[in-house]
C-alpha cells in the first residue's frame, strides 16, 4: 500500500484502516522476531536520526532496534550529552539535522509541539517519539497493537487509563486511538491530575477507583511523576497509593481476564502494586516487544512511502 | 478667521464629502465640499476617493526602547504608529533599564523629537513600582513631571493588594491614572493560551480566564473603596466584562481597554491543522473562545468596555521561532489595527460610534490627551484612508521592527494613505 503521511504526529491522524495496516505490519514483522536472525535487510542504506531532547533510554532504544533490525543506519543525539544541541535554538538543529539528510527524524521533546515544530520544517519524515504533553503516538499504537495481539478486535471493550491524566501524553493518544478503535474509555484521577478540559473528551471520568475498575477489560498505568507532590497537586505518595494505586482489590473487580499495561519505567508500590506488574494477566512486557515491531511497522511505512521499497 | 493653511479637499467624512479647513495646526471648519475654493496660498490636498478619520489613540504599546532595540525602537515604532492611523501613544515601562527613572522617560521623548518631531506624540507610561518588582512605590512625582502620562506594572502585575493599593493612592496624588494588567500573580502566569479545551488537547499549560476575573474584581473593589479610577488593560473575556459592568454601575471610577485580536482571533486558531502551535498566537491574556469575543464586541458596543488598545508586542523572529513553551507572549498591531476594526464596522460587528469613541475620545478623555473630533479648534490630527486598498500582511508590509502577528498571510483591506497631525504631513 502506498503510504500518505510524511510525519506521524499523532494517532488523530491516522485512519482506521492506515491503523489496521499498521497492526498488519507489525504482525508480520512479530513472526520475524521468533527467527533466531531477527534482522532483514528492507531499510538497508537509510538512515534515522533519533534525536532526544528529553531523555528516554526504554523509547530510544527500543526505536535504535526496530531500525537496525530493518538495516537502517541509526545515529543518536541527545540533547544533555551533545555540543550540537548546547544553548542552540530547536529551530538550527532542525537545520543542522536536515543538513545530515536523514530520511527519518525520531524526536522526543519535553515542549508540546516540538514534533509539529520540526515537521513543518523539514523535509524528512518526522517521528514524534513524545512530545511534552501533548502526544506520544507511536507508544499508544504499540499499546493498542498489544491489545489487538491479545483480543482481535477492540470494538466494545472497555479500557481504564488510571493516573496522572493531566501531564500525560500517553494518556493524550490512547484516548484518542481507542476511541477510534471503538474502545470505551474511562479515565480514574485526582481533579487535580486531570485536564481542565477533560469534560470534552470521549471518556467517562471516575474519581474512585473502586467504581472505576467495575467490569473493565484491561487498565492502563500510568507513571506518577514525583515531582506532582511539590506542584501542590498531591499531599504524598502515600496518600496517592492508597487512593488511586492499581490493587487486587480492584482486580477482583474487573473483567476476570482483565489486562494490565503500564508503559513504563513503573513506580512499583505507588501507580501499581508490585506483584500485579509481574502477574500472568500483566502485558507489560508485551508492551516492550509489540514496541520494536510496531516501531519497525512505522519505521517502514514512513521510510518507504515513496513507494520505492 | 485666522489664516488658512492646509485645505484637505473632497476627502469623504461620515459618507460624506467635505472640505477641511486647517490653521496653525488647529480645525476652522469642516464643510461640504465646494466645486471650486479659492486656497489662496494654502496648501491644498485632494482627497477625492478617500476617507478621512480622526487620528486614533492607542494606550497601550510596548516600544521596547531602551534595551530591546532588537524588537523595536521609538523610531520605527512610531512609524508603525504614523502608518497605522495613531496620533497618540501611550508606551508601556517594562524597558531595560525600566522606565522608573526619569532619564528613562528623557531618552523615550527625546528619540521621538529627534525622529518624529511632528508626530505622533508619545506618552511614556511611568512603572508603578520600583523595576517593576512590586516591591516598592517608584518614583511618580519625579516621572510625571518629567512627562508621564499614566503609571502602570503591565507585563509583571503587582501581587500584594495592599502595595497595589498604596500605588493607587500614591498615583492619585499627581492626577496620574493607574492601568492595571489583570492577572491574577499564581494561576496559568503568562502561560499565554486559555484554559479549556484546546490546551488540554493540545497538553499546554493554560491560563483559565477567571485568573483575568480575579483581579478585573479585586481592582474595581479597590477603585469603589479608594473612591479613585482605575484602568484595566487589554481585557479579554465575558467573566471581565460583566465584573465591570457591575462595577459601572455601582458608578466606579472603572475604564478597560480590549485589543483588535480578541475581536478576531480565538483559542481554535492554534488548534487548526496549519496554525497549530503558532507561537505569533501565544499573547498574554490569551485568545479565549467564541463567547469571550462577542463579549468583548458586545462590550464596546454598549460601552462597557471603552477603549480599544493594540497591546503592541513587538519581538524578534528568533525568539517566536522556537518551541511553544519557551516563546515569549505578545502580537504586533499597530500596523494592522485599523484595518482590522474598520472591517468589523464594514462587517456590522462593531458600531461605527464605538469604533471612534474606543480609538479617539475615550482614551484621550481618560488620559487628557489631544483629540480631533472635526470641531473647530480641535487639533488637525487626521489620516486620509483608502478603504477599498487591499493589503496582505506580510514582514515586508509591516513598519514595525515585530513581525509577530497571527495575521501574517492574510488580506486585509484599508490602509493609510497619508497622515497629518497638528496640520502637518507625517507620512
Ligand atoms: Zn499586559
Amino acid at each position: 500500500m502506498k503510504w500518505l503521511h510524511k510525519d506521524l504526529l499523532d494517532v488523530s491522524q491516522l485512519s482506521k484502516s492506515e491503523v489496521m495496516s499498521i497492526f498488519e505490519t507489525a504482525g508480520r514483522f512479530q513472526e520475524l522476531q521468533e527467527r533466531p536472525v531477527k534482522k532483514v535487510p528492507t531499510l538497508k542504506g537509510r538512515s534515522v536520526i533519533l534525536f532526544f531532547a528529553e531523555p528516554s533510554t526504554r523509547t530510544k532504544t527500543s526505536f535504535d532496534v526496530a531500525g537496525k533490525r530493518l538495516s537502517a543506519d541509526t545515529f543518536s543525539l541527545a540533547k544533555s550529552s551533545s555540543s550540537l544541541t548546547k544553548g542552540e535554538t530547536l529551530k538550527d538543529t532542525a537545520l543542522t539535522l536536515q543538513a545530515m539528510a536523514p530520511d527519518a527524524i525520531v524526536i522526543r521533546h519535553w515542549c508540546s509541539g516540538a514534533a509539529r515544530f520540526l515537521a513543518n520544517r523539514l523535509d524528512c519524515a518526522i517521528i514524534n517519539a513524545g512530545d511534552g504533553r501533548h502526544a506520544h503516538p507511536t507508544q499508544a499504537l504499540l499499546d493498542s497493537f498489544t491489545l489487538h495481539q491479545e483480543w482481535g478486535d477492540l470494538a466494545g471493550k472497555t479500557i481504564l487509563i488510571l493516573g496522572d491524566i493531566a501531564h500525560s501524553r500517553v494518556a493524550r493518544s490512547n484516548v484518542i486511538l481507542l476511541n477510534k478503535l471503538g474502545a470505551k474509555v474511562r479515565l480514574c484521577a485526582p481533579r487535580t491530575l486531570l485536564p481542565h478540559g477533560v469534560k470534552h473528551w470521549p471518556v467517562k471520568v471516575y474519581s474512585d477507583l473502586n467504581e472505576a475498575s467495575k467490569g473493565v477489560d484491561a487498565v492502563m498505568c500510568l507513571r506518577l511523576q514525583l515531582e506532582r507532590q511539590k506542584d501542590g497537586l498531591l499531599p504524598d505518595l502515600r496518600e496517592y497509593s492508597r487512593t488511586f494505586g492499581l490493587g487486587q482489590r480492584h482486580i477482583d473487580l474487573a473483567n476476570p481476564d482483565v489486562k494490565i499495561m503500564h508503559p513504563g519505567p513503573m513506580n512499583r508500590g505507588v501507580e501499581i502494586a508490585s506483584d500485579l506488574a509481574d502477574c500472568a494477566d500483566s502485558l507489560v512486557l508485551d508492551q516492550v516487544s509489540s514496541g520494536v515491531v510496531t516501531r519497525m511497522a512505522l519505521l517502514f511505512l514512513y521510510m518507504t512511502r515513496k513507494g520505492e521499497e | 478667521m485666522a489664516k488658512i493653511d492646509l485645505i484637505v479637499r473632497r476627502a469623504k467624512l461620515d459618507g460624506k464629502e467635505v472640505d477641511i479647513f486647517v490653521s496653525k495646526g488647529k480645525i476652522v471648519e469642516v464643510k461640504k465640499s465646494a466645486e471650486t475654493i479659492d486656497a489662496g496660498d494654502a496648501k491644498v490636498e485632494e482627497a477625492f476617493g478617500l476617507t478621512v478619520m480622526a487620528s486614533m489613540t492607542d494606550v497601550h504599546v510596548h516600544l521596547r526602547e531602551p534595551g530591546f532595540e532588537y524588537k523595536e525602537d521609538v523610531e520605527s515604532g512610531l512609524r508603525a504608529a504614523a502608518w497605522g492611523g495613531f496620533s497618540n501613544i501611550l508606551c508601556m515601562a517594562n524597558t531595560k533599564p525600566v522606565n522608573d527613572d526619569d532619564s528613562v522617560t528623557k531618552l523615550m521623548l527625546e528619540q521621538a523629537r529627534k525622529f518624529w518631531p511632528k508626530g505622533p506624540r508619545l506618552f511614556p507610561i511611568g512603572a508603578l513600582t520600583k523595576g517593576l518588582k512590586g516591591e516598592e512605590l517608584a518614583p511618580m512625582a519625579e516621572l510625571a513631571e518629567a512627562g508621564c502620562a499614566a503609571f502602570s506594572n503591565d507585563g509583571v502585575p503587582v501581587k500584594s493588594t495592599e502595595l497595589f493599593r498604596r500605588a493607587m493612592e500614591y498615583a492619585s496624588d499627581w492626577d496620574k491614572v493607574v492601568i492595571d494588567h489583570c492577572e491574577d500573580p499564581y494561576m496559568g502566569v503568562a502561560a499565554g493560551v486559555n484554559e479549556g479545551v484546546v490546551s488540554s488537547r493540545l497538553g499546554l499549560p493554560a491560563q483559565p480566564d477567571m485568573a483575568e476575573a480575579l483581579q478585573v474584581a479585586r481592582d474595581v473593589l479597590l477603585a469603589e473603596y479608594l473612591e479613585l479610577p482605575i484602568h484595566l488593560a487589554h481585557i479579554s473575556c465575558r467573566k471581565s466584562l460583566d465584573l465591570i459592568r457591575f462595577a459601572k454601575e455601582r458608578g466606579v471610577k472603572v475604564t478597560a481597554e480590549t485589543a483588535p485580536h480578541y475581536l478576531v482571533l480565538t483559542e481554535d486558531y492554534l488548534e487548526n491543522e496549519a496554525t497549530e502551535y503558532d507561537t505569533n498566537a501565544k499573547v498574554n491574556p490569551p485568545l479565549r473562545t467564541l463567547d469571550d469575543q462577542n463579549a468583548m464586541l458586545e462590550g464596546l458596543n454598549d460601552g462597557t468596555i471603552d477603549c480599544l488598545a493594540t497591546d503592541h508586542a513587538p519581538h524578534a523572529a528568533h525568539e517566536k521561532e522556537t518551541e511553544f513553551d519557551v516563546a515569549p507572549c505578545g502580537i504586533t498591531g499597530l500596523d494592522t489595527a485599523l484595518s482590522v476594526t474598520w472591517q468589523l464596522v464594514k462587517d456590522g460587528k462593531l458600531k461605527k460610534e464605538a469604533f471612534t469613541r474606543a480609538w479617539t475620545t475615550a482614551p484621550c478623555e481618560i488620559f487628557k490627551l489631544p483629540v480631533n473630533t472635526f470641531q473647530p479648534g480641535d487639533p488637525a490630527d487626521f489620516f486620509l484612508f483608502d478603504e477599498a486598498e487591499e493589503w496582505t500582511v506580510e514582514p515586508q508590509a509591516l513598519h514595525s521592527k515585530g513581525k509577530n502577528t497571527p495575521l501574517l498571510g492574510t488580506t486585509l483591506k484599508g490602509r493609510v494613505k497619508t497622515h497629518f497631525i497638528q496640520g502637518k504631513k507625517i507620512v
